[in-house]
């Protein structure tokens, strides 16, 4: 398998998808840029995150579209746009901007199927990039998939690793669905093995990326990576060893292999990015609590970041953040429990 | 209106001021103690000094997330916005917003934005306070020719409109937004935008954004208007930004030569000396001086602000309410 950037197995199933099928449109705030300027030069930055080169080169005006700032209208068009016979992939650049267009999602996309008694679908994907650790602020900077996650009808997307967001975003294209995809917007850089080809992973199957017998983490999009770090440090220093496990999706969710995990180590620690109140740690944890308290030797943990908005000072966003010295914490406490 | 030395000398400090701190963080970001992402305001100035001196404390301004020059028009403490900048304890926010989100309301400052077309609607509701408490204050909406594709952005204008409230609409056309100009992104006007403002029944007119008297003026008139009663108003003023999107940009977009020719025909502090020396009514060693002055001002605010501390971390969950 090729070693690949997040950033680039993303743009290899989009592409793949674009190739394959002529429903298949993007559109989003300077997804090719330089429209209008004095160079009149397109595909100038391929994208605010380097996802989309040559996109307009190679797609054209008609499936590869430069929209204003006008999320509500992107968003909106996209539902209509599958409904009229099109597969649209939009891009909202950062997760805070949903606010504009958490209609066109909650009380259009997400409604349309069972308001109408199953005669419509809606295959779109609401691509956008979210996550602290950059010093974005309040604004730029939140994991709001939770919110998402809690409206039925929408199918979410958080993946960590490169290979996860090729096969994932496959999936999505091709789901007739909605589906909001969440690109942590730290990773874009991150390496990992790809494999070649089409090759899409199915929603609701999560993956298991440590080992151990000791303690269950359920890790969620870059604390995934967080999570990793943690656990493979105690293992060599203490020889404490967990299983390390993301969803991938957190709409639907894979039960099964967290339930399985936790019923062989005992011991759950979750780690998610969002503030607690009402977030998928809090989901999971529930589910858990409902599904498999016999299985407990332990409470379960949750780490989350703190119930406030995105600091913008470095440390504060550090304070605010989920980190390694507070998931081995969390892990250290169960497992001496 | 004829300005007196002292209003021109300050309009100018104003203007000198906003360029040298934008100018000093485009040469302090690559030296990687500035988080974040910064947008400056070079070449803009006279648009913020030019509406905001026709303002009063109690009146009020929304902003963008390129508020530098907004904030500073509007009388924030420049060091301490400096310090914000820097993420420090010592920062407007206490380092709690950083670039986007520099605020003073004691000012009338009621914040840098980092959302684009957050500011308008902010604006007219605070026109709503300004016309129930009979004072005759104004609220403006300082926002981008990007932003006036923002819904609501159109929905603030038609209640402006409908309630009649004390509010500006101030569109700044610097060219772009981000990488897109608006001969693609607006539909109808294409290069005049404001006359989509004009259509919610308003007056709106085009000024040239890079001379201060212009905007002054046409700003003047249309605050007198809103503070006896006479409703809401739109400009458009035209410039170009000097620097990249955010810094950092590579403005693959524009021609080369570009930001160059605007600096030698568009710089509204080339403009303004030229103006007032040709006229007489200051002299060269008038703003030679102030460029001293806000030349050690920026200094200092640089140096204070890189020698105060961090906010401690339990600050993280300290402002989130009032009381919880
Ligand atoms: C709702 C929203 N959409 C998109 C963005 C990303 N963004 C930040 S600035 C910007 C361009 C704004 O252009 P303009 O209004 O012309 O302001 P300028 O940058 O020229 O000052 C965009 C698209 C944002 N911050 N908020
Ligand atoms: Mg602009």
């Amino acid at each position: 398998m090729a070693i690949k950037t997040y950033r680039e197995a993303l743009t290899e199933a989009l592409m793949i998808e674009m190739d394959r099928d002529e429903r298949v449109i993007i559109m989003g705030e300077d997804v090719a840029g330089g429209a209008g300027g004095s160079a009149g030069v397109r595909d100038n930055q391929n994208g605010i995150f380097g996802t989309y080169p040559q996109f307009h080169a190679r797609y054209g005006e008609n499936r590869f579209i430069d929209t204003p700032i006008s999320e509500a209208a992107i968003v909106g068009a996209a539902a209509g746009a599958a409904l009229a016979g099109l597969r649209p992939v939009v891009e909202i650049m950062f997760a805070d901007f949903i606010g504009y267009c958490l209609d066109q999602i909650m009380n259009q996309a997400a409604k349309f199927r069972y308001m109408f008694g199953g005669k419509s679908r809606t295959p779109m994907v609401l691509r956008t990039a979210y996550g602290a650790g950059l010093s974005a602020a309040a604004q730029h900077s939140q994991a709001i998939y939770p919110m998402i996650t809690h409206i039925p009808g929408i199918k979410v997307a958080v993946p960590s690793k490169p290979a996860d967001v090729k096969g994932l975003m496959l999936t999505a294209m091709r789901d007739d669905d909605p589906v909001v995809f969440f690109d942590h917007k730290a990773l874009f850089g991150v390496q990992g093995e790809v494999p070649e080809g089409d090759t899409p992973i199915p929603f609701g199957k999560g993956m298991r990326y440590r080992e151990g017998k000791d303690a269950t983490v359920v890790a969620i999009g870059r604390m995934v990576h967080f999570s990793e770090a943690v656990v493979d440090k105690l293992a060599k220093e203490a020889g404490i060893t967990c299983d390390v496990i993301d969803p991938r999706t957190t709409s639907p969710l894979d039960e099964d292999i967290i339930l399985a995990s936790v019923q062989k180590t005992g011991r759950l620690i979750v780690v998610d990015e969002s503030p607690p109140r009402c977030s998928v740690a809090g989901d999971i944890s529930a589910m858990v609590a409902m599904k498999g308290f016999d299985f407990l030797d332990a409470p379960i943990q949750m780490v989350t970041s703190a119930h406030s908005p995105v600091p913008f000072a470095p440390n504060l966003e550090r304070a605010y953040l989920p980190s390694g010295a507070k998931i081995e914490e969390a892990i250290r406490k169960s497992v001496d429990y | 209106m004829q300005l007196s030395r002292e209003q021109l000398l300050k309009a100018y400090r104003q203007m000198k001021t906003i360029r040298e701190f934008e100018d000093r963080l485009h040469e302090e970001i690559p030296k990687g103690l500035i988080p974040g992402f910064t947008h400056l305001y070079s070449g803009q100035e006279a648009i913020a000094v030019g509406v905001c001196e026709n303002l009063n404390d109690s009146d009020a301004i929304t902003s963008t997330h390129r508020g530098h020059g907004h904030c500073i028009a509007k009388g924030c403490d420049v060091k301490g916005m400096m310090a914000e900048i820097y993420g420090r304890a010592t920062g407007l926010c206490g380092g709690k917003g950083g670039s986007m989100h520099i605020a003073d309301l004691s000012k009338g400052m009621l914040g840098a934005n980092g959302i684009v077309g957050g500011g308008p609607p902010l604006a007219m509701g605070a026109a709503i306070a300004f016309r129930n408490r009979g004072k005759g204050e104004v609220a403006v909406a300082l926002a981008g020719d990007g932003s006036c594709n923002s819904g609501p952005v159109f929905e603030a204008m038609n209640m402006a409109v409908m309630l009649n409230l004390p509010v500006i609409f101030v569109f700044e056309n610097n060219g772009y937004s981000e990488q897109t100009a608006p001969a693609y992104a607006v539909g109808a006007g294409k290069t005049d935008l404001v006359r989509r403002a004009e259509g919610f029944g308003m007056p709106a007119s085009k000024h040239d954004g890079t001379d201060f008297f212009s905007v002054y003026e046409a700003t003047r008139e249309a605050v007198e208007r809103a503070r006896t009663g006479g409703g809401p108003s739109a400009f458009e003023f035209n410039c170009l930004r000097f620097f990249g999107h955010f810094e950092g940009d590579p403005q693959k977009y524009r021609i080369k030569g570009e930001v160059e020719m605007a600096r030698d025909t568009m710089d509204c502090l080339k403009n303004f000396r030229h103006r007032v020396t040709e006229a007489k009514l200051l002299e060269g060693k008038d703003l030679d001086q102030v460029d001293a002055e806000v030349k050690q001002l920026i200094e200092e605010a640089v140096a204070e602000a890189i020698a105060a501390p961090f906010p401690p971390d339990t600050d993280v969950t300290k402002n989130v309410y009032i009381n919880y």
